[in-house]
C-alpha cells in the first residue's frame, strides 16, 4: 500500500450513499437475530429453568450450533434461503445469540433469591403472575447482560456474510482487501465499532431505566 | 382457631417431617412452634397455608379444611413473614407492603395509602416508602416484611423464623415491636423459631417439637418452665428455669414499705423524687472513702459522692424477676419500687421478696400481660411430673425458709444484712 494514503476522504464522500445502505443492512442483519434470539430464548429458558432436565441438553445443543463455522452454515442454507439474502445471514446469527441468551435467561431466573420466590408463593401469587411480576423482572439485569453480549457479537459477525455477498459493512473489508485500498477497510472497522458501542450504550441505558433497583445496588 | 388433626408429612424418600401432629392454635394469641432443626416446625407452619401439603390428617382454619380452599385465595387471607424478609428487590418499599392488596385488586391509591399507614404502624419512617429494599437495614427490611404481612388485615399471621437473621439488639427490638403490635391487633399468630428464649418471650402458648416432627409438649411458657414434661423438653429449655419462670409472675403482690430507709441504709432521692442510690447510715465520711460513682437507673445523671448503686422496678408493670434483680443490684439487699415516672414509691426488703418468691413457687403462674391459654395436657400430667416441679421451685426460692419465717412487717430482718 506504499504511496497510498491511509484514508481518502474523497472516496468516502463519493461512496456515502452505498456505505449508508450497507450500514442499514448491517444494522438489520445484526439486530434482528439478537431480538429474535431473545424472543425464542425466553420460552426455552423458562422451560429449562422449570424442567431442569431440559437445561443441559439445550445448552449442549446450542454450544454445538455455536461451534459450527458460519460459512458452512451459509452454504447449507443457500439452497433453501438463497445466496446474498438477509435471511441466510440472519438464521445462523439467531442461533448464535440463542447460545448466549438461553443460559442468560436461566441464570437470570436463578438469580431470584429463594426467600423472594417463597414469599411470593406465600403472598398468594399464582404461577403465571409470579413469573411475570416477580421472577422475570428480577431476571432482567442478567438477561440484559446476555443481550449486550449477543448484540455486540452479532454486529461483528454480520461481516462474515460478505463471503456470500450479504455482509453489510463486511463488503468494505473484501473490497478494500481485493483492491489493496485501505480506506474502505478503515471505514468498515470504524462503523462496526461505532455501531457496537452505540448498541451497547443503548442497552445499558435501557437497563438503567428498566431496573433502577439494580443500579442502586451497584452504586451502594 | 387453627386445628391440626393427626397431621403427618411424609416425603417420597420415606422421611417423616411431621408425625401425627394434633394441636390447637387459639384465635387472637401467639402460638410458637419451637424445636431443634429437623423437628418439622417450618413444615408444620407451611402446611397451614398449603405451601406444603400434608400427607395425611387435616388442618382446619376456623373449622374449614384448608384443602377445600384454593391456595392463592387461602394465602392472600393469611399473612406470612419469612426469614430474611423475602422482600421483592425490584419494588419500592410502599409497593412491597401493598403486595397483597394489589393481588386482591384494590386500586393503587387505596393500596398505597394502606401501605403508608402500616409502615408507620410497624415503626418505620414513611420517608423510606420510596426506597428499594436493599437500601434498608436488615431490621428495617424485617419490619417491612411484617407490614407487608399485615397489609390486607388478615386474621392469621404465619411467621417463619422472622427475626433469626438480624443481630441480637435488633432482634430484641423487633420482638418488643411484635408484642406491642399484637397487643393492638390480636391476630392469630403462629411463630416458628429454634430459639427457646424467643419462644418464651413471645408465646402465649409454646409447642415444643422434637426431631422427627413429634409434639413433645404444648403449654404456656410459665407452665413449660416449671413443669417440663420430659428430659427432652427440660434439656431444650436450658438452665435457670426457676429464675426465668419468675418473669411470668407479676411483682404487684410484693410488699412495699413506703419509708425511704432500712436499718443501715438510706435511699437518696433527687429533686423530683427519683432514686439516685443508697447511702450507708455512717456515711458521714464525706471524702476520702473510695465510693463507686454510679448513675441513676437510666444513667442520665451521675450520683453524688458516697451514694452506692441501686436497682429499681415498677410493681405495676414488672415481674418478680425484675424485683429480685433489683434487690441483687443494691448493697442494701433491698429493691426500690418506683412508679411509672421513675419516682420513689417504697422499698422491698429481701424478706418481702422471699415471701413473694415462696408464694410464686406454689401458685400457678400467670403472664403479667394476661393470656388465657389453657393447657389441658398439663393438668393430667401434673402428678407424674410433680417431682421435678417441686425440686425446681425449691431451688428458685433457695434459702428462703429461714428469714421468711420471721413474720414481722419486713424491717426486722434487716439486721441480718447490717
Amino acid at each position: 500500500m506504499g504511496e497510498e494514503p491511509l484514508i481518502r476522504w474523497a472516496w468516502i464522500g463519493r461512496n456515502w450513499p452505498q456505505i449508508e445502505g450497507m450500514l442499514v443492512d448491517h444494522v438489520v442483519m445484526a439486530l434482528v437475530p439478537a431480538l429474535l434470539g431473545l424472543l425464542v430464548a425466553l420460552p426455552l429458558g423458562l422451560a429449562s429453568a422449570r424442567w431442569r432436565v431440559l437445561y443441559q441438553p439445550t445448552v449442549s445443543l446450542m454450544n454445538v450450533v455455536y461451534s459450527l463455522p458460519s460459512l458452512a452454515v451459509f452454504i447449507v442454507l443457500i439452497p433453501l434461503t438463497g445466496l446474498a439474502e438477509r435471511t441466510t445471514v440472519i438464521i445462523p446469527l439467531t442461533f448464535y445469540s440463542l447460545a448466549v441468551l438461553i443460559p442468560a435467561v436461566v441464570d437470570g431466573l436463578e438469580s431470584v433469591p429463594d426467600h423472594v420466590r417463597q414469599s411470593a408463593v406465600a403472598m398468594g401469587f399464582g404461577p403465571m403472575r409470579r413469573l411475570l411480576q416477580v421472577e422475570l423482572p428480577i431476571a432482567v439485569p442478567v438477561v440484559l447482560a446476555g443481550l449486550r453480549v449477543a448484540t455486540v457479537s452479532s454486529i461483528s459477525l454480520v461481516s462474515v456474510g460478505a463471503l456470500i455477498g450479504r455482509g453489510g459493512l463486511g463488503y468494505l473489508f473484501i473490497d478494500g482487501w481485493q483492491r489493496q485500498f485501505p480506506t474502505p477497510i478503515i471505514v468498515g472497522i470504524v462503523l462496526v465499532v461505532v455501531l457496537a458501542v452505540l448498541a451497547d450504550g443503548l442497552l445499558v441505558l435501557a437497563q438503567r431505566l428498566l431496573t433502577p433497583w439494580a443500579r442502586a445496588r451497584r452504586t451502594a | 382457631m387453627i386445628t391440626f388433626e393427626g397431621v403427618t408429612k411424609r416425603y417420597g424418600d420415606g422421611t417423616v417431617a411431621v408425625d401425627n401432629l394434633s394441636l390447637r392454635v387459639p384465635t387472637g394469641a401467639v402460638t410458637v412452634f419451637v424445636g431443634p432443626s429437623g423437628c418439622g416446625k417450618t413444615t408444620s407452619l407451611r402446611m397451614i397455608n398449603r405451601m406444603i401439603e400434608a400427607s395425611s390428617g387435616r388442618i382446619l382454619l376456623d373449622g374449614r379444611d384448608v384443602r377445600e380452599i384454593d391456595p392463592p385465595t387461602l394465602r392472600r387471607g393469611i399473612g406470612y413473614v419469612i426469614q430474611q424478609a423475602g422482600l421483592f428487590p425490584h419494588r419500592k418499599i410502599v409497593d412491597n407492603v401493598a403486595t397483597v392488596p394489589y393481588l386482591l385488586g384494590w386500586d393503587k391509591k387505596k393500596a398505597r395509602a394502606r401501605a403508608m399507614e402500616l409502615l408507620e404502624r410497624v415503626g418505620l419512617d414513611t420517608k423510606l416508602a420510596g426506597r428499594y429494599p436493599f437500601q434498608l437495614s436488615g431490621g428495617q427490611q424485617q419490619r417491612v416484611g411484617v407490614a407487608r404481612a399485615l397489609a390486607a388485615d388478615p386474621p392469621v399471621l404465619l411467621m417463619d423464623e422472622p427475626f433469626s437473621a438480624v443481630d441480637p439488639v435488633v432482634r430484641t427490638s423487633l420482638q418488643d415491636e411484635l408484642l406491642r403490635l399484637q397487643a393492638e391487633l390480636h391476630k392469630t399468630i403462629v411463630f416458628v423459631t429454634h430459639d427457646i428464649d424467643e419462644a418464651i418471650k413471645l408465646g402465649d402458648t409454646v409447642a415444643v417439637l422434637r426431631v422427627g416432627g413429634r409434639l413433645a409438649q404444648i403449654a404456656d411458657p410459665a407452665t413449660l418452665l416449671s413443669r417440663p414434661e420430659d428430659d427432652f423438653v427440660e434439656g431444650f429449655l436450658g438452665r435457670d428455669r426457676g429464675i426465668r419462670r419468675l418473669s411470668f409472675v407479676p411483682a404487684s403482690g410484693v410488699a412495699v414499705r413506703s419509708e425511704p430507709h432500712v436499718p443501715g441504709w438510706n435511699v437518696v432521692l433527687d429533686g423530683d423524687g427519683r432514686p439516685l442510690g443508697w447511702r450507708p447510715d455512717d456515711a458521714a465520711t464525706p471524702s476520702g472513702a473510695p465510693v463507686n460513682r454510679t448513675g441513676s437507673r437510666d444513667g442520665s445523671a451521675p450520683a453524688p459522692d458516697g451514694v452506692l448503686p441501686f436497682g429499681a422496678f415498677d410493681p405495676a408493670k414488672d415481674s418478680l424477676r425484675a424485683a429480685l434483680d433489683a434487690a441483687l443490684l443494691a448493697p442494701s439487699g433491698c429493691a426500690i419500687a418506683v412508679d411509672g415516672a421513675g419516682r420513689f414509691q417504697g422499698i422491698v426488703t429481701r424478706e418481702a421478696l422471699d415471701r413473694a418468691l415462696l408464694q410464686a413457687g406454689g401458685a400457678e403462674p400467670a403472664r403479667p400481660a394476661g393470656s388465657g391459654s389453657s393447657t389441658p395436657r398439663e393438668v393430667g400430667d401434673e402428678a407424674g411430673n410433680s417431682g421435678s416441679g417441686v425440686s425446681d421451685r425449691s431451688s428458685a426460692t433457695g434459702g428462703s425458709d429461714g428469714p421468711s419465717s420471721s413474720r414481722g412487717p419486713g424491717g426486722d430482718g434487716a439486721a441480718a444484712h447490717g
